[in-house]
This record gives C-alpha cells, sequence and structure tokens, in this order.
C-alpha cells in the first residue's frame, strides 16, 4: 500500500494534533485547547453558516480534545447535524462524536433518533450500518424503544445485505443485554434460530453470538439451535481449511464462529437424541484429535486459534461432565498443557483444571498433577500463573491431600505477592477447617497464618477459629497451650493477641495447673502486649483480665490494680474507661457465685456456614471458584447439627460473635463487639422531601453520604444510590440491601446489584437499583447499609423513597375531557378529599412546581378559578393502570388547602393524598 | 460473556484509542484507564497475556511501542481475544501499511472506523479481513475532498 495519508486528510485537524503533541508541558497543552475551543465556539456561533466540509473538521477537533481528558460541553448540535448530511465522510464523523460523546439531552435524544430513522429507512447499506453502530454504541433505552421493534425485521428481512444483518444482530444483542422489556424477541424466534443455516460465515456468527444471549434468557425458545448448531461445527470442523476462504484464520477453521457454537451448546444440557449425540461427541473427539496433529505453521496465531478451539471444546465437555472418556482425555490433555513452554497455555490449563475438579469423574484424574501444580506454585515467574495454581490447588483439594496441600501454601504464603496474601489466607482457612481430621491441626494452622501473615487474616478468619475452638471441647486445652506458646514471642501479631486473649480468658484455667503458666504468669503476659494494641484489642483484653477474676481469684488484686490505674480509669477512649470502670465495679461488688454466672464460659455458637467462604466468594466473584462436590458432602457430614443457614442477607455477619439477641446473663464477652458496634441509625425524615422530587442527598453522618438519583418510566424505575465515603480510610465489609415488609413484597419488585465490599476513604461507588410496579402499594421499601468503619460495624437503615407517585405518568386533556371522567369517577370510594393547613408559604409557583413534581400534568384553564389547581396522570404497575385526577384549592385567607382526588382505584387516591396533603 | 472495552496506550501511559462497550460515567472511565496503564505496563516482559482484574479478564498484548488491553467477561475465551487485538492490528496494518503509533494518532477517527467495521457492541462483526478491508475501502471511495496527505512519520508499530 503506497504511503499515503488515507481518508480526507482534515489538514486543520492534523496541525492542531501536532500543535499539541508539540505542547512542552500540561499548561500549553490547555492553553492551546482553550485557543482552540473559544476558535471552534466563535465559528459556530458566526453569522456565516459554516459547509459540511468546516463543520466536520471542528467536530472532529472537539472529539479529539474530548479524547484527550477535557470537557466539552457544545458541538452536540453541529454533530447532529452532519447526521442528516448526504456525504458519507460527515454523516460518519457526526455518528462517531454521537457515539463518544452521549448526551441524555432529550431534545438531542429525538434528533438523533430522527436521523438514524432516516438512514435506517434509506436501504442504502452503509447508511444503515453507521445507524445500527450508533444504536449499539448508545444502546439508551430512548433508543431500544425508538427501535427495538424495527430492528429484528432488518435482520430476517429477506433483501437485507449480509453487512447489515451482521450490525442488525449485534445491536439487537446489545439492546437486549440494557433493555431486555423492550426487546420482544418471541414472533422472530424462529428466523433468528434460521440464520443458523445461513450461506454467509459473517452472518451465522453474529446470529450466533445473538442466540447464545437469547438462549441463556429463555432456553426453551431457542431449543432448536442445538442441532443446527451440531450440523454446523461439524461441517467447519471436518471442512478442508481452505474451503471456508477467508474465514480461515491461519490455517484454522472458522475459529470464532467454532468457539461461539461451542458456547452456545453450552447453554443447554448434552443433547437427547442419540444421533445427534453421537455427531457432537466426534466434533469434539476430532477438536481433541487435531490437538495431536503437528501444526500447520509456526506463527503463535495458528496455535492460539487451534487452541482457543479445543479450550472451548473442553469447556463443553466439562459443562456436560457426562462422557468419562471425553473428560479423561480433555484432563490428559489439560496436563500436556501444564507443562508447555507457552506461559498462556500453562494459565489456561491451570484454570480449566479447577473447573474440571469438581467433576466427580475427573476428579481423581485431576489430582494427579497436584506435583505439577505445585511445581507451578514455586517456579513461575508470574504473579497471575502462581495465583491460578493456588486456585486450582485449593480445587483439588480433598480429604487425602489436604494436609499437603495446606502445607504448600503455607509455605508459598510466606513469599507470596501481598496483592494474594489475604486470597491465600482464606483459602487455607477453609482448607483447614474443611478437611480437619483432628482440630489440633486446625488450630497450628490458623496460628501459622497469623504468624506469617498477620496483617492479611481478616476478622472472618479469627473470629472463626475462637467460634470452633468454643464449641469444640476437645480441642480447648490444646489451644489455650499453643496461643499461650505463642504469645512468648517477643513481637506478635496483634491478631494472635486478640485470639491469645479470648481464647486465655475463656479456657486459661485449662493450662494453670502447669507452673510455667499459672494465672499471673499468663495475665502478665497479656498484659505486656497491651500497650502496642489498638483499642478494639485493649477492649478485648479488659474483658479478658475481668474473665480471669471470675477463673483466677488469686489475681483479681492484681487486675483491679491495674484496671485501678489512671491510664484505664480516665483513658481518652470512652469506650476503654467505660469498661474498665464498670469491670473494676463489677470485681468489687459482685459476689463470687455472681460473677460466676455473670462470666460464665461462653457458650456454643450455633453452627453456620463459615463467612469466610462468603468473604472469599464475595472477593473473587461467585463463579471463579468451584465448591468441590467432594469437600462440600464431607463438610455437612461433620457438622450436621442444625445447619443455621436462616440469616441470608448480611453476607459478612460478624459471625457469631455478634448474635441477636445477646442473652443477658451470658453476653459479656458478646458485647464486646456488640458494644464497639455504633447501634443501628433509622433515618426517615428525608422521606417526604423526595416525594416530588427524584434526586438528592438521604442521608448523611459524619462518616457516610448517600445520594440518590432515580428515574422512573412507566411501572419501571432505576435507581442509582451513591455511597461516599466521608472519612480518610477504607469502609470494610460494605454491604447493602433492600428490605421490604412482606406485604410490600407482593407490590413492588426491587432488585439490587452487588456493590463492592471496600470504600475507600474519600471514594464513591454506585448501586443500581431497578424497581419494578406490581400493582399499587402504600409501604415504603428500607435499604439497609452495614460496613465496618474502624473496627466498628455500622448499621444504617433508611427509608428508601419509592412512593407510588413515582410511576406517574402526566396527561394532557382538555376541559371537557376533564370533566366528563370526573364525573365517570363519581362513586364516593373513588374520591377522597383532605382539607389541611398550609405548612409553606402559599406561592403560586412552588406549588405548581410540587404538583409536576409529583408526576400530574397541570391543565390549565379547566378551573373556572384560577387561583386553583387541577391536574390528571396515569399510576402505571404492572398488573393495571389507574387514571387519576385531582384538584387543589387554595384559600391563603385561611392558610388552608382543600385536596380531592379520584381514582379508579381507592388504595391509590387514599394513598396519593396521603402522599402529597404532607407537601404543602 | 462479551467484551467490555479496548484500550490502546503507549509504553509512556498515554492513551491513543479507547472503546467502551458498556455503558460506564467519565469518573469510571478515567480511573479504569488509570488502572489499566499501571497494571499492564507494570507487567514483566515475558509475563502471561492474561490478568484477572475485579471480575474482568484482561487480556493485553504489546506492539511495537503500543499495548492493546482488550477487557472481556470472565467466561469468555481468552486466546481468541488475544487473536481479537491481533486481528485489529492486522485491520490497521493493511490499511496504513505498517501501521504506526502516529498513524493511530494522527487519524484517530480512521482507527475507529476500522474497530467499529470488526467489533459491535462487544462482539465480534465480521472475522473476514476481505470484508472488513472492503468495507473499509468502500467507505474510503466515498471521499469528496482531498487534501495533500500528512507527512508520514516512520516507526513501524506492527512487524507482522
Amino acid at each position: 500500500m503506497p504511503a499515503v495519508s488515507k481518508g480526507d486528510g482534515m489538514r486543520g485537524l492534523a496541525v492542531f494534533i501536532s500543535d499539541i503533541r508539540n505542547c512542552k508541558s500540561k499548561e500549553a497543552e490547555v492553553k492551546r485547547i482553550n485557543k482552540e475551543l473559544a476558535n471552534i465556539r466563535s465559528k459556530f456561533k458566526g453569522d456565516k453558516a459554516l459547509d459540511g466540509y468546516s463543520k466536520k473538521k471542528y467536530v472532529c477537533k472537539l472529539l479529539f480534545i474530548f479524547l484527550l481528558g477535557h470537557d466539552i460541553d457544545f458541538g452536540h448540535m453541529e454533530a447532529v447535524n452532519l447526521l442528516s448530511s448526504n456525504k458519507y465522510t460527515e454523516k460518519q464523523i457526526g455518528y462517531l462524536f454521537i457515539s463518544v460523546l452521549v448526551n441524555s439531552n432529550s431534545d438531542l435524544i429525538r434528533l438523533i433518533n430522527n436521523a438514524i430513522k432516516n438512514d435506517l429507512a434509506s436501504r442504502n447499506p452503509t447508511f444503515m450500518n453507521l445507524a445500527l453502530h450508533c444504536i449499539a454504541n448508545v444502546g439508551s433505552r430512548e433508543m431500544a424503544e425508538a427501535f427495538a421493534s424495527e430492528i429484528p425485521r432488518i435482520l430476517v428481512a429477506g433483501d437485507s445485505m449480509d453487512s447489515v444483518k451482521q450490525s442488525a444482530a449485534l445491536c439487537l444483542l446489545r439492546l437486549n443485554r440494557t433493555s431486555p422489556d423492550l426487546v420482544p424477541m418471541e414472533e422472530w424466534t424462529a428466523r433468528v434460530v434460521h440464520l443458523l443455516n445461513d450461506q454467509h460465515l459473517g452472518v451465522v456468527t453474529a446470529a450466533t453470538s445473538l442466540i447464545i444471549t437469547l438462549a441463556q434468557k429463555s432456553p426453551d425458545d431457542f431449543k432448536t439451535s442445538v442441532s443446527l448448531a451440531v450440523t454446523r461445527l461439524s461441517r467447519i470442523v471436518t471442512s478442508a481449511s481452505i474451503d471456508l476462504q477467508d474465514y480461515t484464520y491461519y490455517f484454522v477453521a472458522a475459529p470464532w464462529l467454532s468457539v461461539k457454537l461451542l458456547r452456545l451448546l453450552q447453554c443447554y444440557p448434552p443433547p437427547e437424541d442419540t444421533a445427534l449425540r453421537s455427531r457432537l461427541t466426534e466434533c469434539l473427539e476430532t477438536i481433541l484429535n487435531k490437538a495431536q496433529e503437528p501444526p500447520k505453521s509456526k506463527k503463535v496465531q495458528h496455535s492460539n486459534a487451534r487452541n482457543a478451539v479445543l479450550l472451548e471444546a473442553i469447556a463443553l465437555i466439562i459443562h456436560h461432565d457426562s462422557e468419562p472418556t471425553l473428560l479423561v482425555r480433555a484432563c490428559n490433555q489439560l496436563g500436556q498443557f501444564l507443562q508447555h513452554r507457552e506461559t498462556n497455555l500453562r494459565y489456561l490449563a491451570l484454570e480449566s483444571m479447577c473447573t474440571l475438579a469438581s467433576s466427580e469423574f475427573s476428579h481423581e484424574a485431576v489430582k494427579t498433577h497436584i506435583e505439577t501444580v505445585i511445581s507451578a506454585l514455586k517456579t513461575e515467574r508470574d504473579v497471575s500463573v502462581r495465583q491460578r495454581a493456588v486456585d486450582l490447588l485449593y480445587a483439588m483439594c480433598d480429604r487425602s491431600n489436604a494436609r499437603q496441600i495446606v502445607a504448600e501454601m503455607l509455605g508459598y504464603l510466606e513469599t507470596a505477592d501481598y496483592s494474594i496474601r489475604e486470597e491465600i489466607v482464606l483459602k487455607v482457612a477453609i482448607l483447614a477447617e474443611k478437611y480437619a481430621v483432628d482440630y489440633t491441626w486446625y488450630v497450628d494452622t490458623i496460628l501459622n497464618l497469623i504468624r506469617i501473615a498477620g496483617d492479611h487474616v481478616s476478622e472472618e478468619v479469627w473470629y472463626r477459629v475462637i467460634q470452633i475452638v468454643i464449641n469444640r471441647d476437645d480441642v480447648q486445652g490444646y489451644a489455650a497451650k499453643t496461643v499461650f506458646e505463642a504469645l512468648q514471642a517477643p513481637a506478635c501479631h496483634e491478631n494472635l493477641v486478640k485470639v491469645g486473649g479470648y481464647i486465655l480468658g475463656e479456657f486459661g484455667n485449662l493450662i494453670a495447673g502447669d507452673p510455667r503458666s499459672s494465672p499471673l504468669v499468663q495475665f502478665n503476659l497479656l498484659h505486656s502486649k497491651f500497650h502496642l494494641c489498638s483499642v478494639p484489642t485493649r477492649a478485648l483484653l479488659l474483658s479478658a483480665y475481668i474473665k480471669f477474676i471470675n477463673l483466677f481469684p488469686e489475681v483479681k488484686a492484681t487486675i483491679q490494680d491495674v484496671l485501678r490505674s489512671d491510664s484505664q480509669l480516665r483513658n481518652a477512649d470512652v469506650e476503654l474507661q467505660q469498661r474498665a470502670v464498670e469491670y473494676l465495679r463489677l470485681s468489687c461488688i459482685a459476689s463470687a457465685d455472681i460473677l460466676a454466672t455473670v462470666l460464665e464460659e461462653m457458650p456454643p455458637f450455633p453452627e453456620r456456614e463459615s463467612s469466610i467462604l462468603a468473604k472469599l466468594k464475595k472477593k473473587k466473584g461467585s463463579g471463579k471458584l468451584p465448591e468441590n462436590v467432594n469437600g462440600n458432602a464431607e463438610l455437612h457430614a461433620e457438622e450436621p447439627a442444625a445447619a443455621n443457614k436462616a440469616s441470608p442477607p448480611p453476607p459478612t455477619e460478624v459471625l457469631a460473635l455478634n448474635p441477636t439477641p445477646p442473652a443477658a446473663a451470658h453476653s459479656l464477652l458478646v458485647d464486646v463487639f456488640s458494644d464497639l458496634s455504633a447501634p443501628t441509625a433509622v433515618a426517615e425524615d428525608h422521606l417526604s422531601r423526595f416525594v416530588c422530587k427524584n434526586n438528592g442527598v438521604l442521608y448523611e453522618s459524619q462518616l457516610l453520604q448517600v445520594g440518590l438519583k432515580s428515574e422512573y418510566r412507566q411501572n419501571l424505575g432505576r435507581i442509582y444510590v451513591f455511597y461516599g465515603n466521608k472519612t480518610s480510610s477504607s469502609f470494610l465489609s460494605f454491604s447493602s440491601w433492600v428490605s421490604s415488609s412482606d406485604v410490600l413484597k407482593t407490590q413492588l419488585n426491587v432488585h439490587a446489584k452487588a456493590v463492592e465490599p471496600v470504600i475507600e476513604g474519600g471514594a464513591q461507588v454506585q448501586q443500581v437499583l431497578n424497581i419494578e410496579c406490581v400493582t399499587d402499594f402504600s409501604d415504603v421499601p428500607v435499604l439497609n447499609v452495614q460496613f465496618r468503619y474502624a473496627g466498628t460495624l455500622q448499621n444504617i437503615e433508611v427509608k428508601l423513597p419509592v412512593m407510588l407517585n413515582k410511576f406517574f405518568q402526566p396527561t394532557e386533556m382538555t376541559s371537557q375531557d376533564f370533566f366528563q371522567r370526573w364525573k365517570q369517577l363519581g362513586a364516593p370510594q373513588q374520591e377522597v378529599q383532605k382539607i389541611f393547613k398550609a405548612q409553606h408559604p402559599m406561592e403560586t409557583d412552588a406549588a405548581k412546581a410540587k404538583l409536576l413534581g409529583f408526576g400530574v400534568a397541570l391543565l390549565e384553564g379547566v378551573d373556572p378559578n384560577p387561583a386553583n389547581f387541577v391536574g390528571a396522570g396515569i399510576i402505571h404497575s404492572k398488573s393495571a393502570q389507574v387514571g387519576c385526577l385531582l384538584r387543589l384549592e387554595p384559600n391563603t385567607h385561611a392558610q388552608m388547602y382543600r385536596l380531592t382526588l379520584r381514582t379508579s382505584r381507592d388504595s391509590v387516591s387514599q394513598r396519593l393524598c396521603q402522599l402529597l396533603s404532607e407537601q404543602f | 460473556k462479551h467484551m467490555r472495552f479496548l484500550l490502546l496506550f503507549s509504553r509512556q501511559g498515554k492513551l491513543r484509542l479507547q472503546k467502551w462497550f458498556t455503558p460506564i460515567t467519565e469518573r469510571e472511565k478515567k480511573k479504569i484507564i488509570r488502572d489499566m496503564t499501571t497494571l499492564v505496563l507494570a507487567r514483566q516482559p515475558r509475563s502471561c497475556n492474561f490478568l484477572q482484574w475485579k471480575d474482568l479478564k484482561i487480556i493485553y498484548k504489546r506492539y511495537a511501542s503500543l499495548y492493546f488491553c482488550l477487557a472481556v467477561e470472565n467466561q469468555e475465551n481468552e486466546l481468541l481475544a488475544l487473536e481479537v487485538i491481533h486481528r485489529y492490528v492486522e485491520l490497521l496494518d493493511k490499511y496504513f501499511g505498517n501501521v504506526c503509533e502516529l498513524d493511530i494518532i494522527f487519524n484517530f477517527e480512521k482507527a475507529y472506523f476500522i474497530l467499529d467495521e470488526f467489533l459491535m457492541g462487544g462482539e465480534i462483526q465480521e472475522t473476514s479481513k476481505q470484508m472488513v478491508n472492503r468495507c473499509i475501502e468502500a467507505s474510503d471511495m466515498l471521499q469528496e475532498v482531498r487534501y495533500p496527505p500528512t507527512p508520514r512519520p516512520v516507526l513501524p508499530v506492527a512487524q507482522l
């Protein structure tokens, strides 16, 4: 190709880009950009109409500036103008600008949609493709609404060009992902599936992508695609590579399509039809066989494409999990890859084997590779590969190899990258618990974890070890002895002090007979760590001391002296001071009997699922770590006692150390934690502020700000909740969810997307809530927020402002219509009237704004008295639409209002009246 | 199960192209760009081309002075994602003739157009190089104004 600049070389643009590149400093760049922005602004505002070329050039410059990371607040209109140019390059730049700088400005969206509509109707394939691309790039609901019915038609139309069909399929796929409710596919299903037979492989590829997404949502509708996919795949696999012409990629036949077909088949179980099933098995065998053939090219592209298909075939084999021979072959193939010289393949083999390990057919076969995987853990240079090795060891672990695997992981932990230490700690903790035959091994392992990687041992881990020790009396003496020994180390991690303090406080008596660990020695040992510890640990130690007073009367005086010292009784920290005062007082006035009752040994914790597991899942995304089938079975066999799974919502419940409700007499140590948790804050006074508006700050404390942005359309709503951390340190174990009363659950669906468990200091995260109004309702859902800040669990409950009026659609109507309907709604229960005193100044504009915010259309000139307000709207719910008319009559003299509402449903009238009357 | 974004940046961490396949705020984009450049530029040579990042898989590859960095959802086929990058480089190369970083800087809009012919909505639209090239050439034929070419710098990006 000659060295010519392609395209239409906009010279001014090239000069501008050169200028920017020549800028010596950021300031110079900003200066140059501001100059250019001023220039473009004046051109756009100038009297002289710009020609298409200039407009294109300036729009392109704005785009460039935006992509450099600067804000652009004008030029959208000019870009929209370009869309209707009949010159291709101008149109193209216009679309590019719109795609990159989507603006939710509704006026523009309407114009853009218009231009798209024209291009879709143009029958010019190039223009149609541009328009489809724009829809796919922007993908907003407005666009989905405007075009979702048009695009399937284009996709299946007999006269659509192939390239247009491809674009249409993917455009539809994109809209289906964002607004599935707006893309009804029922009537098109058969014809879309039929596209798998298309002559053009590009069309088949695009259609397969679409069908995969649709089949995942409604597998039954697309069942017929299975046989077509098998047939197509079989044709590709057995074809000579030249047959497929340009769809052959480095001597591999249509790798993209093959992988997509294999992926589509993973949406379904193995075919029941035996002929079809054996045809598929043949395909998979052929793919496995090809892997053994010598490569047709030395290029890495060839082997990548070939192995991509191979690995996808293996994924399908694992998914079906039904053909033992294929599974074993797959496992052997991956075993080869484990030792491959290509790092990428080793990485992928480790990853695939993780899923293979969970199949009962191949679990044993995977285990034979344990030495290779352990050596990968030790020798791989790349941390992401080592991480996969850890994952695989975790997945292949069972009772037979648990000790070896845990030992290797602990060894690796000493040198592991900081980025993956916490995860390894969690995994070791889980495996040690799951496969512990004797719990001394478990205790040793956890203490080792704290010794090696104390900073990475999260609360869940050390809470868990305490739970287990408390619940198993066979290990309590050993645990006390072991923590006592571990605490001898001159420098030990604070987490060890916590575990040590708690365990000695409960079970120190079990080792007190030995003079080397007499009560006084134990106490002195703990207290020698006291001054190095943080406030929460000190609080815990103080509780251990009061437990000591009960266990060992002989050290009572020593401990009372400590509690009495100024550094305790006058400690600047309120929590510590309070504990010192109360414990001292308790030890002075309570009789031995009372002390023994109050400070009795902790009762066993209810058996429950380890929250470490929840934490690990949260950390990795739940799909990542398949639960080992065998392992799980063993776990349940071992802990049959009332698997207490009754409390799903807060995923990081503070184990049982913060149970509800605390049994008064037994709860002293329990309270070590619950005292530190801030009481649940319930805020609801903000609620009425949100009746007539959708955005604003919902809740604010010294730590946290919760902001809302909501949008509603018909019976659907979406709320963006913003959680801002106002402090400089992180919020940990952050979770938030929405709860509703039982009644409300049947009336309103609220789906909250998950949020990251950590909010860094000063950072803000966003959560999306999707809302569907099923039928009219009057309760209010509650937003629950929970997180850990500086060791303290914070609970916040805020009423979430989702009220019935949010699902209003304003309705304009003539005076005549209004009165006609008003009469129709004349039944006594349909009307609600309320007369009430004005709470705010009675201003006409403010009242109008509130009524509009409430959701109704204001009808002018309907009421003979111009001071009165009349409005109309429709409440949308899934089950019904309820028309609503209202009239508000202010009486400024009396500072009163009279509000009258008429709707076809009395519950709606009641609720709306209640909501609106509080606003004035 | 699709691509989430594609970023091209230089060894100095200068962003050359950004394509987002799902709606995402400007603020988040900036954060992701920062994360990706630090993460990928810190990788040792001869490491594997895949990274786990949050719930996404990052597939990256360096061509001369440019890093191509593609984020896909977790079940996506990594090796083929690597070849998506390669195919895009081939397309750029075919169009510009020995493409280099400066081509992409000065003709950024073309780089976007070529990408749009190849990928759509995070899915591969056309895997045939001939087909894509034909589309791009056809659209170049639709041009109406020609200006003197911009000076072509040397510095090949992709020696294929």
